[in-house]
């Protein structure tokens, strides 16, 4: 279902017809709404213009007044010094984001097919109580995960964070698989369990390789969410420097008291924000598919 | 039939692992810090439980920073909520009927989701920085630049707009969802309602407010529920633009404060299960209600 409604937001109406009969208060119209547009757009791009021309103007190139100016030469040296801060963090986050993404969608695929198409008793109450675990705030279990973490040997390694993001994601894996499994018709799954499909056989010939989509919507949910987490990292990893990830390292560079190194401080900003940019560039409508998911009606 | 039942059985197993993580690291977890709430551990070193009663609760509201913090949630909330609903509106009314070029202008409202708010923290604290007149920056800049000089503020560092201002960013990164949102359910509308309407010789206008407008009502609630809990958890947003600076300060920064800073775990809990609170009085209802209408489908 998430996919349909995301469907209906991509697929823009037919507009060859509304030129045909276009008169002077139709054009006037057209003109102000390209108004409205070319001002929200930018709004919306203001502040990466302002990151991406200032992380070309060197590390001390930069100041307040001149922000929203072209650079007059380009200058790359605060590419490299951002680079060597970030470099390790950027790595440790990218090796643990990866390991939590991939065993939360395997968790929510299994979670979602069961509830979709085999409900137990109880079922929809185990669901709704999943669904109320999406909207918590974190606060309210981060003092005894904590403590959690440290009686199990786990504090001081990133193997907390991987446990926070795959245990917190339930949730919404299971909702974005549950959504996705329920648009696949019931028939099919008793056609084949007349035939004496069982239901794991069930899953593994029918419905993993109708999931192909909706695994590539989740990763790329919990990928994006994890990489720009700053709670579980900040109270989870305590701020130590041999377990910072990219957003912590980040927060520590540009922080109050480093906050004269514009170019740097810009350059790094950006970096960080490359991957997940990326994958928004080329997999931007499986990401509006995870977003819609969160909104719970298909 | 016995079949059918070892499968529904099996069901239940493979989902087991889940429900117990959820249970022990949901709920298990919250009773636990409903109990840190309810206990002496005011300080590191105070390893016993103990009990205390609601004192950390009544204490709360006789804590002149947590008033505050209070208060500045909500006044960003209303704010946050109005200004985000308006733009994502207002985007997805210019684009619902389709226009030239949609994709892009889409693709560039919806961009600020997919970036981290520390990242975003280092350029929005320039946009929105205090400097006025001949050492003018970002907004002000702007302003001076249009002549609109005496429009020139404070932004984020004011003493009494401060949280009006932290709004801003806030609105810039999901007012894209909120145009998706709403995309999504005008485009829902079959186009043969307003053809009739239009045969009727109703004008845009009345079409927008009597017939299109109302049938997005649950949007609109989805809407208001989905901004009203990211409002409540605001975090990483506050701390990326303006670290734990008291002008900004909202309950979750506060709580961060209180428990790592002073190590007051009992006060820090108390402060997480008023904000879960918040949160649920909203929530709740919203899923007995997601559940309802689901069933009636």
């Amino acid at each position: 279902m998430s996919s349909s409604i995301a469907d209906r937001v991509i697929t823009s109406k037919d507009i060859s017809r509304n030129r045909r009969k276009l008169g002077f208060k139709g054009t006037a119209w057209l003109i102000a709404r390209y108004i409205g547009l070319i001002f929200l757009f930018g709004f919306a791009v203001l502040p990466i213009y302002v990151m991406v021309i200032n992380s070309f103007k060197g590390i001390t190139g930069v100041n307040q007044m001149n922000a929203f100016n072209i650079p007059t030469k380009l200058n790359f040296e605060a590419w490299p010094a951002a680079w060597a801060v970030l470099q390790v963090p950027m790595l440790r986050t990218l090796v643990f984001v990866l390991q939590s993404s991939i065993i939360s969608a395997i968790l929510g695929s299994i979670n979602g097919y069961v509830i979709a198409k085999w409900r137990f008793k109880g079922s929809k109450l185990v669901f709704t109580l999943f669904l109320f675990g999406m909207f918590i705030p974190y606060q309210a279990i981060m003092i005894p995960l904590v403590q959690f973490n440290n009686r199990m040997g786990l504090g001081g390694s990133i193997y907390t964070l991987v446990l926070a993001h795959v245990v917190y994601g339930i949730p919404i894996c299971t909702l974005i698989f549950r959504n996705y499994y329920a648009a696949i018709p019931d028939e099919i799954i008793e056609a084949a369990r007349v035939d004496g499909a069982s239901m794991v056989y069930i899953y593994r010939t029918i419905i993993l390789p109708l999931s192909i989509p909706c695994f590539v919507v989740v990763l790329i949910w919990q990928f994006t969410s994890a990489w720009n987490d700053f709670l579980f990292a900040i109270f989870l990893t305590g701020g130590a420097p041999n377990l910072a990830v990219a957003t912590t390292a980040l927060n520590f560079l540009t922080g109050s008291g480093n906050q004269i190194y514009y170019g740097t401080n810009m350059t790094a900003s950006l970096i960080v924000s490359i991957p997940t940019l990326l994958v928004y560039m080329f997999l931007g409508r499986y990401f509006l598919r995870g977003l819609l998911s969160g909104s719970l009606k298909g | 039939m016995q079949k059918r039942l070892k499968s529904r059985l099996g069901g239940f197993f493979f989902v087991l692992p889940s429900i117990i993580a959820v249970a022990i690291f949901v709920y298990g977890m919250i009773a636990y810090t409903l109990r840190i709430s309810l206990s002496n551990r005011t300080s590191a070193y105070i390893t016993n439980l103990g009990w205390a009663g609601i004192k950390n609760y009544t204490g709360l509201f006789h804590d002149t920073d947590f008033m505050h913090s209070f208060g500045n949630l909500l006044k960003f909330t209303i704010v946050f909520i109005l200004g985000a609903l308006l733009t994502g509106l207002i985007m997805s009314l210019l684009l619902e009927k389709g226009i030239k070029g949609e994709g892009l202008f889409r693709s560039f409202y919806l961009y600020p989701l997919a970036i981290s708010f520390i990242a975003m923290g280092t350029v929005w604290r320039w946009l929105m920085s205090p400097n006025k007149d001949k050492e003018a920056s970002g907004f002000n800049l702007i302003l001076k630049t249009v002549h609109l000089d005496f429009l020139q503020n404070d932004w984020f560092t004011s003493s009494t707009g401060s949280m009006y201002a932290m709004a801003l960013p806030a609105v810039w990164q999901v007012s894209g969802y909120v145009m998706a949102l709403f995309l999504a359910g005008f485009r829902g509308i079959p186009d043969e309602m307003r053809e009739a309407a239009r045969v009727d010789g109703a004008t845009e206008f009345q079409i927008y407010r009597q017939i299109l407008f109302p049938q997005l009502s649950p949007t609109f609630l989805t809407v208001l529920i989905i901004l009203g809990h990211i409002s409540m958890k605001v975090f990483d947003l506050i701390v990326g633009i303006s670290g734990k600076s008291y002008v900004t300060k909202v309950l979750s920064v506060y709580m961060w404060q209180v428990t790592f800073d002073a190590t007051n775990f009992a006060k820090g809990s108390a402060i997480a299960i008023f904000l879960l609170l918040l949160i649920a009085i909203v929530v709740i209802p919203y899923l007995r209600y997601v559940n309802k209408s689901e069933e009636m489908k």
